[in-house]
Formats: structure tokens, sequence, C-alpha cells
């Protein structure tokens, strides 16, 4: 157990604890986990909207050429042919093919990017970026002066768009900036929940302003890390450290359209010997017949009680009333519609294999 | 944090209502509130024989899975089946609509190994 003295706090902590949350260790930070509840939270966000502290990303900025400044090679995904002014999701690699972190790349001008990292992560992502940067760039990690907040909801485009009324111009997995309680800030409509939102990024000291506002509007609400999970789960995200790590391949996460087999990168040897080789795991989806939930870490069996994987991730879905997760097996087993039991010795409960869009109605493109 | 005069309460947090040899059982406002929303419970079978701090039941809450003991043993004779559609109602009602199980005591004099409304409350302040 890593006591307290040694957690980080966010710029929002004594906010969180006036609001009387329920404060857990995540990733090195003591982070509200909920405040009224978890499914009253996932509920808001999926009716109204939801407020998060995400403050512990990680923020870096490079500047540069997508080649010659090494950029280009060290993310899995493509990015010399994205507009300016679009964010895409993709992969730092370790030589291996396995995951160092999962990373959303902006590009703010033609040299010049924007990448939000997991908060975990962001010394070890550092130090590769620093290594395999060229000195035909400059890199900087802004994560301790830049805070983050989540509006995520049907709901956020309206509420958000009061406070900055260009907000509407923006499309899925875009962003810009925008005069917000007089600072210029980055805006991007990304999220983790499936839902219509938006991730904004605004000065660390200044960002308790934000937050107060936004929670002024009747229809949001504060939401923590157990919705959180619940939210990005029922639409088939992965989290690092749990579907994603430095031994998990993108190939074995099932994220092959985030790679782009195209360029040179850090790890593709290794991936495409992988491919030619074939996986001997694979991820996939997990809907328990029942209201009982699959935890992560638990062993997955076939019907004859013959060990075939480990659940990375579980949760109750409120949409589905059922246990849903992931999962990693075999590949011969990976096939939908196929029963097979999450567990352990003693006791194993049935789940269907899935597809990992676990919840189909989000606003997320509205 | 409610917790009810008239029951007697266990260190893990269930409550006990004992009247005549008939023992209704469920778990504290704390332990509910601990938990957080309850997605799902194995409720023991009627009849069931079960002893004074065994296993009687499982709850599952959002994030994690966890063991009811009972404050006393005997047999099963009733559970309360809305549970296992809604679930919910432990953390809605705990000392009421979230009762779990109904016991015919088989020894009275365990009763004195319970803690008593005051204990309990004495009990969760000292474990902070």
């Amino acid at each position: 157990m890593i006591s307290d003295q040694n957690l980080q706090k966010t710029p929002l902590y004594e906010k969180h604890v006036s609001l009387k949350a329920r404060m857990v260790p995540f990733g090195g930070w003591d982070m509200p986990v909920q405040y009224e509840g978890i499914l009253a939270e996932y509920q808001q966000t999926r009716t109204l909207a939801s407020l998060f502290d995400t403050c512990h990303m990680g923020e870096f900025f490079v500047e540069g050429d997508c080649v010659k400044s090494g950029l280009d090679h060290l993310v899995s995904m493509t990015i010399a042919d994205m507009p300016l002014k679009t964010c895409r999701y993709g992969f730092l690699l370790n030589e291996q093919g396995g995951v160092i972190d999962d990373l959303i790349v902006f590009r703010q001008a033609f040299e010049k990017w924007f990448i939000v990292v997991n908060a975990s992560t962001i010394s070890k992502d550092a130090q590769q970026f620093k290594k395999h940067l060229t000195s035909a760039s400059s890199f900087k990690d802004l994560s301790p002066s830049t805070g983050k907040l989540d509006l995520q909801g049907p709901l956020a485009r309206n509420i958000l768009s009061s406070l900055v009324e260009d907000i509407k111009k923006l499309d899925y997995y875009t962003f810009d900036f925008f005069d917000l309680f007089g600072q210029n800030v980055l805006i991007s409509r990304t999220g983790y929940t499936g839902e219509l939102g938006y991730e904004i990024y605004y000065p660390a000291e200044k960002i308790g302003q934000v937050w107060d506002a936004l929670l002024k509007f009747k229809e949001v609400k504060p939401a923590g890390l157990g919705a959180r999970d619940v939210l990005r789960l029922e639409v088939g995200y992965s989290l690092y450290g749990h579907e994603l790590s430095d031994d998990i391949t993108p190939l074995e996460a099932g994220l092959e359209r985030f790679i782009d087999f195209n360029k040179d990168f850090i790890g593709k040897t290794a991936l495409l010997k992988q491919k030619q080789e074939g996986l001997k795991r694979k991820s996939v989806g997990l809907i328990s017949e029942s209201r009982r939930s699959p935890r992560a870490e638990q062993k997955l069996y076939d019907a004859s009680g013959k060990e075939i994987g480990v659940m990375t991730s579980g949760t109750f879905s409120p949409s589905l009333q059922k246990g849903i997760g992931l999962g990693m097996v075999e590949p011969s087993l990976a096939e939908k519609g196929k029963t097979i039991y999450f567990g352990n010795d003693t006791n194993k409960e049935p789940a269907v294999v899935s597809g990992k869009l676990f919840y189909k109605k989000g606003s997320l493109k509205n | 944090m409610d917790i009810e005069n008239d029951l007697l309460y266990t260190k893990e947090h269930e409550w006990v209502s004992l009247e005549d040899n008939i023992a209704t059982v469920g778990i504290s406002d704390y332990a509910q509130e601990a938990l957080g929303d309850i997605t799902f419970i194995e409720l023991p079978s009627v009849d069931d024989e079960i002893d004074q701090f065994g296993q009687l039941a499982s709850v599952e809450s959002v994030k994690a899975a966890s063991d009811i003991f009972s404050p006393i043993s005997g047999k099963i004779i009733e559970v309360n089946a809305d549970l296992e559609s809604e679930p919910g109602l432990i953390n809605k009602s705990p000392y009421d609509k979230g009762w779990i199980a109904k016991i015919e005591i088989s020894d009275p004099e365990e009763a004195s190994n319970l803690m008593t409304a005051e204990e309990y409350q004495n009990f969760l302040e000292a474990e902070g």
C-alpha cells in the first residue's frame, strides 16, 4: 500500500475533499473514485453531462519536422498526413512491440505537436521521447503546469457552448484554441466514455475556476474514476496497465488499426514477426450470462476446465444489466458466440465471447 | 451513518434482529456505503445449515466482490428473493427492504458474541 504522503495531488484535490469524494491511489495520484456513487455518476454521464478531473494525465510538446524530429519513428500510427488541428490515437512501442504507452498526438501547427499520455507512464514516456527525438527537435514535458478537465455526456456541447461559443464547430477527434475566462486554451473533442465530450487543457493553477464554472450548470455533476472505468469498458476502450502493457503488443490487444506498417517505427520488426508467426493470445470482449461480473486477473477456462486465458478488466454493465469485461485468450477460443468461463479453480461462471462495443447508443459522434 | 438501536452487530458489519427463535440478517449502513452500488447477490438456499460467522452470502458491487457472514448459527428458513433482481435494495434500505435471510436460531447464547448498537458505534469509531 502506498502511503498518502507519496501520492501526488491534482490542483482540484481540495474541491474533491469538500465534495466528500472517496479518494483512492491511482497511477501514483490521490484521485476521486466516486462522489455520489458509481451508478449515479454513470447514468449522469450517459444521459446529461459529467465533469472529470484528469489533471493527473501527462502532456508533452514536440517541435520539429514530423520525420526529421524522430517523432514519426516513435509512434505507431501515421502522423505525417494529419491535417492541422486534428488528433490521432496510437502507441509508443518498445523494440519487442510491447506498449510503453497509448497516447494521442495533436497537430497544432505543421511542425508543432502536442501529445497526451497516461499519468503513471509520464516519466518512462518522457525518457523514450528524449532518447529517440533527434537534435532537429525540441521536447518539453508540460505535465506539471497543465491542468485538464473532461466534460462528457450528450449535453456537453450545449453546456460548453454557453462558455465558448465556437465549440460547436469541433468535429470528433479535432481540437482548437479558444478563449475561456481570459485564457487562450486547447480544447479537443475527445474523451474516454463513448459519449459526446470535450477535454479542456488549462493552466493548472487556474483550473479551479473552470471546474467551479462548469459545476454551476445544473446538468453537470462531478464523476470519478469508478464511473469512468465502467463507461470506458462499456465501449471497449483499453486501459493502460490492463489491456495494454510493456508485455502486450497492439496486435494482441486487437488494435492493429492504429499501426501504420507502411512506415518505420520502433517495434515494427517485432510486430511483423508476430504477425507472421501468428498470435499466441488475443483480446476479446466477454458478456457474463448473469449479473455476476468478471474481474481483472481472474482466470478464463474452456468448458473442460482447462485454463485458456486471463481477464484484463471487468465490471458490471449498467446498460446490459450483466457483467462484462475484456480478457486475453488463446486465439482459437477468441470466436464470438463461444461460451467460456471466468473465475478460479473452485468457482467458474459462464460468459459469451463478444465484440468490445457493449454499449452502442453513445452520443460520441452526435 | 445510520445505526439501528435495537439490532446486534458483527465486526464484519452484519446486523441481526432477534425475535423469539428467528433471526433476520442484513448488512449495516456502514457496510453498504463501503461496498458501493451492489449489483449482484448470491443468496443461501432455504434449509441450509449455517454456523455463526460462517459464510452466508456473497455480494458484488460495481468494482468488487465480498462475502457476507452469518451473525448466528441455525437453519435458513427464508431468503429475500427481491434482492436477486434488485440487489440495490441493500444500498437503499439496508435495515429494512435490504434484509438478506431469516434464520431459525440453534443457539441463542451466541448473541453474547455480538455487539450492541452502542458497542458497534464505538467499534466503528475505533476503526476510524
